[in-house]
């Protein structure tokens, strides 16, 4: 037991989550576990379809709605698959929150901001309603918004993009939770407002000490804004560790391909790199590594077996049969 | 679920809806309709015309099926060669209005300016009117029969396919090959039929599937209103009506033809629903 | 002050419409063959009735002048002389126009009855087995004439179980709903299955909605997420629906007062057809025409009341 275990505060261990479609089951996630400690904030990074964001809606209760949710999320001792819907409000927004991508459909258009606010303080505090109404007030201004007394009384649709986000993160952390969870919070944004969010979010983080698992597709912001990192591909975990270790020497060919993508580590006028060809579909996965037929490293037994997720050095998980061994990532 | 990405393996889709049972059935009940429609001497046990004054409103029996009517005429036959009629009906009421909505659509969607405006107020003034009081009021001046019927639907109808195409094609122009097409100077006559036509086509399509189930009902609706087939001919709105008096004593003269109805009705709904999923952009 | 300006630019809207619903009328009549006014004046008149409609008319006259003077006359709520009543059209539209009104309302509420708590049992029980009786059920009724369920009603639980009475209106309110209650559930069985799938889809889709997956996120009890994250956007795809299905509801209701025999405006329609009486079949359908206009205004105005989106437009 070291440190940081103590300090853990969630811990996912063997997620499954299988959605169905057209009656046949699509893995959406497989095997996935990983801890985030009080204060700290891990990024989940992948391409789109990878299962970043089913892993977020997994841990909040969210999948299984829609599917099946297997093996272990503990949190506080507690085991939130197996937990009961009444049981699990008591943590989603109190002890849990989470924001999404789209602040333009994440908040509901036929509400005030003031409700929204609101009913998030009248469902996990017993303050009265004037106290409520202080308390939207002060997060409002805690998030950065102008005049946020006389905004309560105002709609989702009268707010910009960044403002609205930073809506829904007043939101999510108006009861004051320990983990938050945020779905690539920046990408529906301009690019100049990704910095302030980012900020504004880290910054809470730290001064509310909150862990924070910070999906995203983009490993310059993670490279800026995370401790530890996890690498997700067809639904698997297939490199973990933290970040400066992972981004000074990537282990896994994915990942490797992500860093090259990174437009800012790049000389001028070097052509855009992007991982050649497509993540498979979740309903017909290769029988041996997901990622074996976009690999230029796949050898013989990545077509035949499934590499698992093993340590290489300390703290560094990498599945891969013929990892790369002193590559620097940004070399194009 | 945005992060999740489910790509149907492409070449299953029509294996797939040959699995969805409704569709199946809806194809097997059209099928069979069809058979009926275009052979119904093959099927009918009687002459559909065929008078017996001694055998009137007989109950259902091993010899009638569906009982005999006031005239004596077999019930059964008479059901069965109305398909020829009603069949008829969901095509001739549909195609014309099919062909013209489709064009009109396609012209006015790809030139837009003053046609399109003017379209608009068109589309705005005829949804104004019930479907069914406009059908009526124009049969009301052409005089009723089966084909002032179609004219009247006819008339009535391109409207709602041309407002479907024309949105079509309007979103169709956004993509990169109808851009393509004007920047190679390919003349607007092969760019929208050529072209934009047959990608935009699908959703109207699957439309005209609905509204072929919908132009049965329809048509017997005003057969059974006297504004549509006229008797003695043999269509299930006016047998419905033929046997609206006698419900209570002779039942079955009214209940067959509507169970026809409902049937091919049905048949049509589920074929179109199936051809929906099977022609819906996936991915 | 804005919903005031919403209000009037909408009816200002209305205007070319409506026009254009006036020069559609207008050349209904025009297409018959021959002279109009003998057409309109029907067999029995006398050469003076024909040439009293000529000069109304303006049958000498240039079309345009034709049309101006037949938009003039209608403005004024002169619609002509019905053969069929030997009375001012607008009088006897007048007369009929309230059942019809009342029909109408009755198959509103009951559809919505119908339609409203079964999506909302079909969409939170997506993909099981009772979505899947609801959908199929419906699905059914969909491909059922108005003409034939209203027959089936009518023999079964008027004529043979007596549960109901077989023609008429009633005097009173209570009457009326009691009277009225065959025709109306007629209709509403049938808008109901068209209503019933798209509401059926459009709760889903608010179901699956961000927002609604923010607000369980938050962990709302379920009560607050359904009645205040669902409800309310379902309510507004509601409305939308029934006004888009107003036409449809109407075309029914003509059917439905055919069968059941009761005397409204699309039983009257029927008989002005077979009379060939062209002056009220003209203002009959006009009619109809202003109130499916009135109520996809109604639906419009409900909308904006219900969607703050749409009060700044």
């Amino acid at each position: 037991m070291t440190m940081e275990d103590q300090k853990t505060i969630l811990e996912v261990d063997g997620l499954n989550t299988t959605f169905h479609r057209n009656g046949r089951p699509l893995p959406a996630l497989r095997d996935v576990s990983f801890s985030v400690a009080r204060g700290e904030v891990l990024g989940l990074v992948g391409e789109s379809g990878s299962g970043k964001s089913v892993t977020l809606r997994s841990i909040m209760g969210l999948a299984r709605r829609y599917g099946e949710v297997t093996g272990q999320i503990r949190w506080k001792g507690s085991d939130l698959v197996t937990m009961s819907d009444r049981a699990l409000r008591h943590i989603q927004g109190r002890e849990i929150a989470m924001i999404f991508q789209e602040p333009m459909t994440s908040l509901n258009p036929l509400l005030t901001v003031g409700l929204q606010l609101e009913e998030t303080l009248s469902a996990h505090t017993d303050l009265p309603r004037k106290a409520r109404r202080d308390r939207a007030v002060e997060m409002l201004d805690l998030v950065g918004i102008p005049s946020a007394a006389q905004r309560l009384k105002d709609y989702p649709h009268q707010f910009s993009g960044g403002m609205r986000q930073r809506v829904m993160i007043a939101i999510a952390l108006a009861a004051n939770p320990k983990l938050l969870l945020a779905d690539e919070p920046t990408t529906a944004l301009d690019v100049t407002i990704q910095a302030q969010i980012l900020d504004l979010i880290l910054r809470l983080a730290q001064d509310m000490d909150m862990g924070v698992l910070l999906v995203t597709h983009d490993l310059g912001v993670v490279a800026q804004t995370c401790d530890n990192l996890a690498v997700m591909y067809a639904g698997r975990i297939v490199e973990q560790g933290p970040v400066r270790d992972v981004l000074r020497a990537p282990g896994h060919p994915y990942t490797v391909g992500l860093m090259r993508s990174v437009p800012e580590n790049l000389p001028p006028r070097t052509p855009l790199y992007s991982v050649p060809g497509v993540p498979p579909s979740l309903d017909a996965l290769p029988t041996g590594c997901a990622f074996a037929p976009r690999c230029s490293s796949c050898i013989e037994p990545c077509l035949q077996d499934r590499p698992a997720l093993t340590l290489i050095t300390d703290r560094r998980h990498v599945a891969c049969f013929n990892p790369i061994t002193n590559a620097k990532g940004n070399v194009a | 679920m945005s992060d999740a990405v489910f790509t149907p393996s492409p070449p299953s889709r029509i294996r797939l809806a040959l699995r969805k049972p409704g569709f199946v059935a809806g194809l097997l009940i059209i099928g069979f309709s069809l058979m009926l429609a275009l052979f119904p001497g093959g099927f009918a046990p009687y002459d559909p015309n065929a008078i017996d004054y001694l055998a009137v409103r007989q109950p259902p029996s091993w010899a009638h099926p569906f009982g005999t009517d006031l005239l004596g005429r077999d019930s059964l036959s008479r059901v069965i060669w109305a398909y020829q009629v009603n069949m008829q009906m969901a095509v001739l009421a549909t195609v014309f209005a099919l062909v013209i909505g489709v064009v009109v659509g396609a012209l006015v969607g790809y030139y837009r300016g003053i046609a399109d405006l003017i379209f608009g107020r068109v589309v705005d003034a005829v949804i104004t009117f019930p479907f069914l009081v406009l059908v009526i009021a124009v049969v009301a001046v052409l005089g009723p029969g089966l084909v002032n019927m179609y004219i009247a639907i006819t008339l009535v109808g391109w409207v709602y396919y041309a407002r479907l195409m024309r949105a079509e094609v309007i979103a169709q122009m956004g993509n990169d090959y109808a851009a393509a097409g004007i920047v190679m100077g390919y003349s607007d006559r092969r760019i929208i039929f050529r072209h934009l036509l047959p990608n935009a086509i699908t959703p109207v399509i699957v439309y005209w599937m609905t509204d072929m189930a919908l132009a049965i009902l329809l048509g017997s609706s005003l057969g059974y209103l006297g504004l549509g087939a006229q008797p003695p001919q043999s269509e299930w709105g006016v047998l419905i009506a033929e046997g609206r008096n006698f419900i209570s004593t002779a039942w079955w003269l009214s209940l067959m033809p509507g169970i026809a109805i409902v049937l091919t009705g049905l048949g049509f709904s589920l074929l179109g629903d199936g051809l929906a999923d099977l022609l819906r952009p996936r991915g | 002050m804005s919903s005031l300006f919403y209000i009037l630019k909408r009816f200002l809207m209305m205007i070319p419409t409506f026009f254009l619903v006036m020069i559609i009328i207008f050349l209904l009549v025009r297409l018959l063959p021959g002279d109009p006014a003998i057409a309109m004046a029907g067999d029995r008149a006398s050469d003076a009735d024909i040439q009293a409609i000529r000069e109304r008319l303006g049958l000498t006259e240039p079309m345009l002048v034709q049309f101006w003077l037949f938009l003039t006359n209608t403005v004024q709520g002169d619609l002509g002389r019905s053969i069929l009543m030997r009375t001012d059209v607008i009088d006897v539209i007048a007369d009929r126009l309230p059942i019809t009104v009342f029909l109408t309302v009755y198959s509103v509420a009951l559809s919505l009855l119908i339609a409203g708590p079964l999506a909302f049992v079909a969409a939170l029980n997506r993909g099981r087995w009772p979505d899947a009786v609801i959908r199929t059920v419906f699905q059914i009724g969909l491909s059922m004439p108005v003409f034939y369920i209203g027959l089936v009603l009518l023999t079964f639980l008027a004529a043979q179980l007596r549960l109901f009475p077989v023609g008429g209106y009633g005097d009173t309110f209570g009457d009326r709903l009691y009277h009225l209650f065959l025709p109306s559930i007629t209709v509403a069985l049938y808008t109901s299955a068209i209503i019933m799938r798209n509401l059926r889809s459009a709760i889903i889709e608010v179901l699956d909605a961000e927002y609604v997956q923010f607000a369980r996120a938050k962990g709302l009890p379920p009560r607050l997420i359904l009645g205040r994250h669902v409800l309310r956007n379902a309510l507004i795809s509601t409305v939308t629906l029934l006004g888009l299905s107003i036409g449809n509801l109407m075309s029914g209701t003509l059917v439905t007062e055919t069968v059941f025999a009761v005397p409204g405006m699309g039983r009257l329609m029927l008989e002005a057809i077979f009379a060939r009486d062209y002056p009220l079949i003209q203002g009959l359908t006009l009619t109809f025409a202003v109130l499916v206009s009135f109520v996809f205004l109604m639906t419009d105005l409900f909308q904006s009341r219900l969607d703050p989106r749409m009060r700044l437009q």
